[in-house]
């Protein structure tokens, strides 16, 4: 038969790939601005969610917005000192942290490439998302996050309280872990186990951790522990790992160190 | 990728005349009930446990696999009479995978809840046997027109059984439907239901009732 020769084989081949391929970019670049646009209303609902103003069960997606709006105030800051960036450097609002991360003139190298489970590169400038009581002074902070889980890279936010070191909330947004065992990370119930845990121990050092079974709420340390998450050993050393780069010296540490002054300072004076 | 359910295993399948002959009707509505691809061939069980947690998934994924079971079925058989013998299950996995990766893409644009809770399995809408199954087996013998009313009927099918089991789910697990509290306040939730085996159950009790209604399908040893 005709069709099943050598030079027909190809060209069927061929002529398939093209058509699919012209078929399947269309669609991604046709629907690639709404996509962002759920990708952002998605990353400021778990923005939302971490510093507690957003619950699934009471709030409609329709309200984000708003919400957003009333009470965080997004600031671009450098990590090195942890100041409000200098918008010459760098604009705010067009600000890609995702690209940055990758752009040689906005990233760094990370250290040692153990701190971050093998990431190599990380930004220079990282988005804070402060949360405003009525009175408007700060309540929380929410910062940015993110590592090596076992397949993917996790994406979250962590809300901590103006001590710098109490766990508001922690949310994970967009991973690759397998739904069920890592998957979990997003679990609601297992998140809120992170809400009222403590970052540093008493010598300023981060010590939260995820640990393998169950916290033992009688150990001195069961503070600075979270419930690991049953057949997802290397997501939860992975979730570990990134909260202790993230609120090390050399990620938000310098910011923290900010936060607590200016927060110190509003008491005493 | 993340660890691959092992639906790709596809049981046994009937093997099917061409049936050009055959009502279009009857191609529609058959896989309903009398040849149910969940019930009767066992096939797609992965998925079927995977997404049925929810009536919104449940739906999402019965939209899905429609959308791509229809098209993928008219588009094997067009090209059907031109498509090499050595290389045809390449072919259909390429349009398969294609009109997958279509709606992946409308789901992320246009239900970007469900497509984060579907995750990866949209993605593996691909390897569902169904799909394959109906490519291989109706799609390459029979005209574009029936071939496609043949995959809408199967992916019917499948919807139906996924649409029951996402009720029955959502209903007695969270007490919810479609998001929205129904169940009174005294219902204490059933937390088995949210988990996947209770999905074997339910498929189970389903198959055991549609066979009881039913006896011609009950399958005899020997």
């Amino acid at each position: 038969m005709a069709r099943d020769t050598i030079g027909q084989t190809l060209l069927v081949a061929t002529v398939l790939c093209v058509v699919c391929s012209v078929l399947v970019a269309s669609a991604a670049v046709g629907l690639r601005s709404r996509q962002e646009a759920n990708k952002q209303l998605d990353q400021m609902k778990n923005v939302l969610i971490a510093a507690g103003l957003f619950d699934k069960k009471e709030n409609s997606a329709d309200e984000v917005n708003e919400i957003f709006e009333a009470s965080i105030e997004r600031v671009l800051i450098d990590l090195e000192s942890g100041a409000e960036a200098d918008s010459s450097q760098v604009n705010a609002e067009t600000y890609d942290q995702r690209e940055a991360a990758r752009d040689p003139k906005l990233s760094q190298t990370i250290e040692s490439a153990a701190e971050l489970g093998g990431i190599k590169r990380r930004e220079k400038y990282s988005f804070v998302y402060r949360v405003k009581g009525e009175s408007g002074e700060i309540e929380k902070v929410v910062l940015p996050i993110y590592g090596k889980g076992l397949w993917s890279t996790v994406y979250g936010f962590l809300a901590v309280g103006v001590d710098a070191s109490t766990v508001e909330g922690i949310t994970f947004y967009e991973h690759g872990e397998t739904p069920g065992l890592g998957g979990e990370i997003e679990n609601p119930a297992w998140t809120a186990l992170w809400k009222g845990k403590t970052v540093f121990n008493d010598s300023g050092e981060v010590v939260l951790e995820v640990v393998k079974g169950s916290v033992n709420p009688e150990s001195a340390a069961a503070d600075h522990q979270v419930d690991g998450l049953s057949g997802a050993t290397i997501t939860s050393k992975g979730v570990s790992q990134l909260v202790h780069y993230w609120m090390g010296p050399h990620g938000f540490g310098p910011f923290l160190d900010l936060l607590r002054q200016s927060a110190g300072g509003g008491t005493s004076g | 990728m993340a660890l691959v359910p092992s639906w790709t295993y596809c049981g046994n399948r009937p093997e099917e005349e061409p049936v050009a002959e055959r009502k279009y009707r009857e191609v529609l509505l058959d896989p309903l009930v009398d040849n149910n691809p969940i019930s009767l061939q066992v096939l797609g069980i992965c998925s079927a446990l995977a997404v049925t947690s929810k009536l919104e998934t449940s739906v999402a994924m019965a939209l899905s696999v429609t959308f791509v079971l229809g098209l993928s079925n008219a588009a094997v058989s067009l090209i059907r009479h031109y498509i090499p013998s050595s290389i045809r299950i390449i072919v259909q996995m390429t349009i398969i995978a294609s009109l997958v990766i279509v709606v992946d893409q409308i789901l992320k644009a246009y239900a970007f809840g469900a497509s984060k809770q579907l995750s990866v399995f949209v993605g593996l809408i691909i390897t569902n046997c169904i799909v394959m199954g109906r490519a291989e087996a109706f799609a390459m013998k029979n005209p574009p027109l029936v071939s496609a009313l043949d995959g809408i009927g199967n992916a019917l099918g499948y919807s139906l059984i996924l649409l029951l089991v996402g009720f029955v789910r959502e209903l007695f697990g969270s007490g919810k439907l479609w998001g929205v509290p129904v169940m009174p306040n005294w219902y204490q939730t059933n937390g088995l239901l949210l988990l996947p085996p209770s999905a074997f159950f339910l498929i189970g009790f389903l198959i055991w009732a549609i066979r009881t209604w039913k006896p011609e399908q009950v399958e005899h040893e020997g």
